[in-house]
């Protein structure tokens, strides 16, 4: 009823090089991650202040983001600008691809932010002779912080699960040198299985790490 | 000294001051009466900017609050204003609430700026409170919190908007007593207020809000023993 032979053996010895692959993941993540924050804080930002077109595009790109298959969002970048003669590599496809995602999140993330501090904080910094650079720096942005820092968590295992659809543009991170692999030796439940357990560990490594972070950052 | 020459102040189409004429001499404490939306609160946000006027002329100190050059983040720092919701900052430490002011809008050193708000926490009595965050503080003590944060700038005139009104009964006294105490030493307030007590005991004059029109304004005893306007007494009989 069940004659499958595990064979492990290779796994094993390719192992070296998944985990290399596994820092591009990392890597590509983490880019995506850093820029999503700066541009969704941007996209948050204008989404609240601002009309007229810079308005318009960035509803748009929060529309985009949100509501369509990540991997079309990828296959735009690869296939669709490839169509007009504009070829990326793999790496800056995955990484458009998962900040372009990544920022429409956030910027839904920073707008609930932005909303919950109250306009009285403001006020009372203004009130104080803080310019209005000062109050955000100093009193509102702090706040927003805090009340997006675990969606921004979420966001960055999200942006590494994610990462794994590059194998389907030729990305060779982890997922796609497993599918390398899984491919040349045919032990493709061996090989992902594997690969399942690394993803694993190195979304409850960054899980950890922001615990551990937030108690240092957020005493109050 | 601060002037007041027909103030005008609309909402949208709702006329919220109808030409207030009023001055504050240094060293005066002037209390502000009336029911809600009467306007007194308003008042208070105009003087120190924080809300556009229509038609004004409000001068602290000679310099015109709503003119276009008038560097309102220096004249504020003239103007220290304690508001209902104490807006205590959350994220910062009581210490770090009263000190952030005075570094990065009067550009004292860390050293002098922390300085001056051990002083003025231990001044309003929370000496002993210098490293806790707000969360951890009574309603009252955060009140008191707002009062050191505003001295911290060593202004000349501290506005305050219903300072009480937010606390639980048993917390109103320690933050009436912290200004009774500010009174006493001299400084020049406007107190928007509900506490009629206060209104009585502390003020110079105390000035009574209808409808956007400050109807009455005198010393204490006229307001409370004699007042003249059919609004005050109407007021002053439901409030008692």
């Amino acid at each position: 009823m069940f004659d499958y032979n595990f064979h492990w053996r290779p796994v094993m010895k390719s192992l070296p090089d998944l985990l290399e692959a596994s820092l591009l993941t990392l890597q590509v993540a983490v880019l995506a991650m850093i820029l999503g924050i700066i541009i969704g804080l941007c996209l948050a930002l204008i989404r609240l202040n601002m009309r007229g077109p810079l308005r318009w595009i960035a509803s748009t790109w929060v529309e985009l983001a949100r509501n369509t298959p990540a991997l079309f969002q990828l296959f735009f970048f690869g296939f669709g600008l490839g169509a007009f003669g504009l070829h990326l590599s793999p790496y800056m496809i995955v990484l458009a691809g998962l900040t372009f995602n990544c920022a429409g999140y956030l910027a839904e993330n920073f707008r609930g932010g932005f909303q919950a501090v109250p306009d009285t904080q403001i006020r009372a910094s203004r009130s104080l002779g803080m310019n209005a650079w000062q109050a955000y720096t100093r009193i509102v942005i702090p706040q927003v912080f805090r009340i997006v820092y675990h969606p921004i968590t979420n966001q960055m295992v999200w942006a590494v699960l994610m990462s794994s659809l590059g194998m389907l543009v030729g990305f060779r991170e982890l997922s796609g040198e497993t599918q390398f692999f899984a491919s040349r030796t045919f032990r493709i439940f061996e090989y992902f299985a594997v690969t399942a357990v690394i993803y694993y560990v190195i979304v409850k490594l960054i899980l950890g790490a922001s615990r551990l972070l937030a108690t240092r950052l957020f005493r109050y | 000294m601060i002037e007041i020459h027909d103030l005008h102040k609309y909402f949208g189409s709702l006329h919220v001051l109808k030409g207030i004429n009023l001055n504050v001499e240094k060293g005066e404490v002037l209390s502000v009466i009336g029911a809600s939306g009467s306007g007194k609160s308003t008042l208070l946000y105009c003087i120190n900017g924080l809300e556009p006027v229509q038609q004004s002329n409000a001068v602290v100190d000679g310099t015109d609050v709503h003119a276009k050059g008038t560097d309102i983040n220096k004249l504020r720092q003239q103007l220290g204003m304690v508001f209902q919701q104490w807006n205590s900052f959350p994220h910062l430490t009581a210490l770090e609430n009263v000190a952030l002011a005075p570094k990065i809008v009067k550009g004292k050193s860390k050293a002098e700026a922390r300085e001056i708000a051990a002083q003025q926490l231990k001044h309003v009595g929370l000496g002993e409170k210098l490293d806790v965050y707000p969360s951890a503080l009574s309603g009252g003590q955060q009140q008191r919190l707002a009062i050191a944060r505003a001295l911290a700038m060593e202004p000349e005139y501290m506005l305050f908007d219903e300072a009480t009104s937010a606390l639980d009964p048993e917390l109103v006294g320690e933050v009436l007593e912290t200004m009774r105490m500010l009174a006493e030493e001299g400084m020049t307030m406007i107190c928007v207020t509900h506490e009629m007590g206060f209104a009585r005991d502390v003020s110079d004059r105390v000035a009574f809000f209808h409808q956007g029109v400050m109807e009455e304004i005198g010393p204490p005893e006229q307001i409370f023993g004699n007042p003249q306007s059919e609004h005050t007494q109407k007021f002053l009989a439901n409030v008692r």
